[in-house]
């Protein structure tokens, strides 16, 4: 099992049609932007994330967003609760961590950077 | 000089709450050790090999009487008694506890300054040329642009988990006093058709694989500067290696792939990253830039100044090694040499940091600059003011007159503090000091900069010192190997070796038979040692350090 941390705090996942269908697109950290194409019916899009050291889904996700992709997106994998404000401020919607880094990691370390759009100095220069 | 506007302010608090929470969290094990590592680097802090080590920021190298003063107050309550000025203009703290550093912080923080992106593999405290605002030949101040790029890259939401460490100096002048050249990205202030612009360079780099950096583009206006330098930071982010440390640098990506390819998936990125400004970028510059203008400079006559100069040998020494020309008419720079002969290069006690604090707010219309070469400026003096600042210099063991000369040596922490360390850096610069100082020959010898590494990492930014030297562990034991030829300005390039290394007791003899050979073969005391090895090459530099036939070998090579 795992949870889905959004600015509420925990909760189930509540995207209930899979990653197999052409709703939802699977990314690994590797993609090459060049290469990515989104096709009109994907809503939902999941980057995985192999360790917290590897930021190349802050990337990905913003230059998903750059280009114009309005749907669900997920960071998965191992993600710390000191990342969340970064995720968000990226693009990325909501967070997927296991059991185990939720149980090591619990809500309130991760409701504590739930104020990501505050202080954020990308907002001042971005106007 | 920059002041905190209500934003930075509550950033850096809230900043600051957030690592106590960490380091509570550390304390109580919800971070794991592998988990907190980064997030403490993030914020300064390191394990050294003794003990912690925090890194605090001076931005682009500027300071003032207040904050000087807190780095003294942080020194003596929390460390000590002393700080260590860095080659990236950051000042070090050896011994702090762990416990201690968030409030460090919030002390720090009170002044408006912090510890964030002084390490991890972020993009580090962006630096700029220590005369920024005073030389005499500067196209524009780099500090504004410093400053911009202070704020967008500090907590950047995509870069805190970079390949590697990043790191930018800016340059104002076409004389390059910040080594753009050996920077991850280099940003030289340029004129083209009465317009100022940002010529960029990229993939520079010191440490085991030395690189000097490529042109990434030729002119980039200012309202396209943020979202380059962000398109070349992005496509690294992707790009760069991660399955090696040793080439997860943007010198080797840039290696790897050729300035071209990486020029044209920079330029590709740059359309997307461009879409995300509106120009509230430029607006915060025009707020930034208007708090750099020049103070009030005086104007007054200069004979205290000139007598001095007549009648005292010591001031007129210290004159001719320690000042620079300044842009204003009876203005000069003045450097105070961190390097007295026989001391630790870059340290300073509590009592010397409140010293030039004090000399700041009297003299110096209360600014102050780390240099990259360790020591400390005092970047607006009026010339009638120089004598006093002298006299309070010299009773504080600060009025070395040895600036640019063999003495002003950079040396990495070496094994006496870091970790990473091959040899000792620190005690061989004593040495070498203190030995030309005995010859009382230093000032007879002119420019002359000798930087040590203690590893391969080069800290000490050995491979673009006239002499460089690295110590290496050779079986359990210390060998110097000698570079000779780096050049760390805008004709940078990196020091040859000259053949195999010295055991910790040859190394300043040899360092001695290098500048008795200079001595003979230089045309006349204006050719510089840089100048008279580039005419001469390696073989008589050889032959002094290894006898006549290896010398011949070289020649004939």
């Amino acid at each position: 099992m795992s949870i889905l941390v959004t600015d509420a705090g925990f909760g189930p996942d509540d995207w209930t049609r899979g990653f197999d269908g052409a709703a939802a697109l699977e990314l690994a950290p590797e993609t090459d932007p060049a290469t990515l194409e989104i096709a009109p019916e994907v809503e939902m899009i999941r980057i995985h994330f192999p360790s917290f050291a590897d930021g190349r889904g802050f990337t990905l996700a913003r230059l998903l967003r750059l280009r114009g992709y309005k749907g669900r997106l997920r960071a998965e994998g191992h993600v710390i609760s000191d990342q969340y404000a970064m995720a968000r401020r990226a693009g990325f919607d909501e967070v997927e961590i296991s059991d185990d880094l939720a149980a090591r990691q619990p809500e309130e370390d991760w409701r504590f950077r739930s104020n990501w759009q505050q202080h954020d100095y990308q907002s001042r220069l971005r106007g | 000089m920059y002041r905190y506007t209500e934003f930075d302010t509550a950033f850096l608090a809230e900043r600051n709450r957030q690592f106590r929470a960490q380091v509570e969290r550390r304390i109580s094990g919800a971070l794991t050790e592998d988990e907190f590592k980064p997030l403490r680097l993030m914020n300064g802090l390191y394990l050294q090999l003794h003990a912690y080590m925090l890194r605090v920021a001076i931005p682009y190298g500027t300071l003032n009487g207040a904050q000087m003063d807190r780095l003294a107050l942080l020194a003596e309550k929390w460390d000590k008694g002393y700080g260590h000025f860095t080659t990236r203009q950051n000042i070090q703290y050896n011994w702090p506890k762990l416990s201690d550093v968030p409030d460090m912080l919030d002390a720090l923080a009170e002044v408006g300054l912090h510890a964030i992106q002084t390490s991890g593999n972020t993009i580090r405290n962006v630096t700029a040329d220590h005369f920024a605002g005073a030389a005499a030949d500067e196209i524009a101040d780099p500090r504004p642009v410093a400053e911009l790029l202070r704020q967008w890259s500090t907590d950047h939401p995509e870069f805190q988990f970079l390949p590697r460490k990043f790191k930018i100096a800016v340059t104002g002048s076409p004389n390059d006093r910040a080594v753009i050249k050996a920077h991850d990205i280099g940003i030289q202030i340029v004129q083209r058709d009465g317009r100022i612009g940002y010529r960029i360079l990229v993939g520079g780099g010191l440490g085991r694989t030395p690189m000097i950096g490529k042109e990434l583009a030729e002119f980039v206006p200012l309202p396209d500067l943020l979202p380059y330098v962000e398109a070349t930071v992005s496509v690294w982010n992707l790009l760069g290696r991660r399955d090696n440390k040793y080439k997860a640098r943007i010198k080797i990506t840039v290696h790897e792939h050729g300035i071209d390819e990486i020029r044209d998936l920079v330029e590709t990125r740059f359309a997307e990253t461009k879409a995300a400004f509106n120009g509230a970028d430029l607006e915060l510059f025009d707020e930034i830039a208007a708090q750099f203008l020049p103070p009030a400079f005086r104007n007054a006559p200069a004979e205290a100044y000139d007598r001095a100069y007549e009648s005292d040998p010591v001031f007129r020494a210290w004159a001719d090694t320690n000042l620079s020309a300044h842009k204003a008419p009876g203005y000069a720079i003045a450097q105070i040499s961190l390097k007295p002969h026989g001391q630790t290069p870059g340290d300073a006690s509590a009592a010397q940091m409140r010293v030039m604090a004090d000399i700041a707010r009297r003299f110096g219309h209360d600014e102050l600059r780390i240099s990259h070469e360790q020591n400390v400026v005092l970047p607006h003096v009026h010339k009638s003011d120089l004598p006093q600042v002298h006299a309070i210099l010299k009773a504080h063991g600060l009025g070395t007159a040895n600036i640019g000369k063999i003495s002003d040596i950079i040396a990495c922490p070496g094994m006496d503090y870091c970790a990473l360390a091959t040899a000792r850096s620190i005690p061989i610069a004593q040495e070498i000091a203190t030995r030309f100082d005995a010859l009382k020959i230093e000032h007879e010898i002119g420019d002359l900069k000798i930087k040590i590494s203690g590893c391969i990492n080069a800290c000490g930014h050995h491979h673009v010192g006239h002499i460089g030297i690295l110590g290496l562990d050779r079986a359990g034991v210390e060998n110097y190997q000698i570079t000779l030829g780096g050049d760390a300005t805008e004709t940078a390039a990196l020091g040859e070796r000259t053949g195999p290394g010295f055991p910790a007791d040859e190394i300043v003899p040899a360092i001695e038979r290098i500048v008795e050979a200079y001595l003979e073969h230089r045309e006349s005391r204006e050719e510089s040692f840089l100048q008279a090895y580039r005419r001469l090459g390696m073989a008589p530099f050889k032959t002094a350090l290894y006898g006549a036939e290896t010398g011949k070998k070289a020649k004939a090579a």
